[in-house]
């Protein structure tokens, strides 16, 4: 059987994913934190809680961000 | 005295509100925020994997300093509105110090983007810190659409150029029934001391202590300033006279 892989970007660079992934794993996958972050799937928020229930689809940008020193 | 700065209903017994931007690193960020004796202090977003690094919030959790998101760099509403709203996700706190710049030069607020992003935020429920112009008929817009406080400037962003018009401050102070956060162009002790004298409910300064010589050290002058302030201007002061009053008796 064959993985399908589908196409996305995350913060600016292209990844590589088997399909079926919930938007909870990927970030797992990427090694980030579980708190401080918040996540926009082309241009509009991702509210963690639906982290769980949202499948990441092919050709997504995401944009993963945090607080970091400023203003 | 030690009245309690009260911004939508949260009361601070500090009236120094700090920014994290422009310290060299975590540890001289870190005593300068203890000498300074601030409990709310700006945070700004980026992604993660950018230069900067995410201990900050860390660092604030432990100092038990409650972080203000802001939306630094935004240029438009549209930018805006999400940036607060992936603040309102990561940090758990619907309030945001709303920024929309209108250009890398002046860094000076865009009023008619502001305006608009204000909207949206107040409609989308967030408690709203704009930061904004000295212009007393656009802070009082802001308050009308909603916003829990205003904060103009003093002069641009970073210049320390301290307060160009403080007639125009006393106007936002003398019209405002949210408290007044005088934000940006501090460049010392004695222009946060200004802004107090002349009716500001507090300061919001970053880079007056971040970039000085010793910041813990001049984060403890704006401490003492702003309280200096903020007694002056409850004391009363005498009025100005032209002439000689002679303190001892004749």
């Amino acid at each position: 059987m064959t993985q399908v892989a589908i196409g996305i970007t995350v913060n600016g660079e292209d990844h590589l994913l088997t399909a079926d992934m919930t938007m909870r794993r990927l970030l797992e996958f990427l090694g980030l934190p579980e708190k401080g972050i918040a996540v926009a799937v082309d241009g509009t928020v991702l509210p963690r809680s639906n982290w769980d229930t949202t499948t990441v689809e092919k050709g997504w940008t995401i944009d993963v961000l945090t607080a970091v020193q400023g203003g | 005295m030690a009245s309690a700065l009260t911004i939508a209903g949260r009361s601070f017994t500090s009236r120094l509100i700090t920014g994290t931007g422009g310290a060299a690193n975590l540890a001289v960020l870190e005593d300068a925020l203890v000498a300074s004796g601030t409990e709310l202090t700006t945070v700004a977003m980026r992604r993660v994997d950018a230069a900067g690094g995410t201990g900050v919030l860390d660092l604030l959790r432990r100092l038990n300093i409650a972080p203000l998101p802001n939306t630094a760099g935004c240029r438009g509403s549209a930018e805006a509105v999400l940036t607060a709203q992936l603040a309102r996700d990561a940090l758990e706190t619907d309030w945001v110090k709303l920024e929309v710049i209108a250009d890398e030069r002046t860094l000076l607020p865009d009023a008619i983007e502001l305006v608009k992003a204000a909207e949206l935020l107040v409609d989308d429920g967030f408690q709203v810190l704009p930061y904004t112009t000295d212009d007393p008929v656009l802070a009082k817009r802001l308050e009308d659409i909603g916003c829990v406080a205003v904060m103009p400037l003093g002069s641009p962003i970073g210049t320390g150029l301290g307060i160009s018009n403080p007639h125009n401050i006393e106007m936002i102070v003398d019209a405002a029934s949210v408290p007044v956060i005088l934000d940006a162009g501090i460049g010392t002790a004695s222009d946060a001391t200004l802004a107090m004298e002349l009716g500001c409910d507090a300061v919001l300064l970053a880079t007056a202590v971040t970039r000085a010589k010793d910041p813990a050290l001049m984060a403890s002058a704006m401490r003492h300033a702003v309280a200096a302030g903020y007694q002056a201007r409850h004391a009363g002061r005498i009025p100005k006279r032209f002439w000689a009053q002679a303190s001892s008796p004749m």
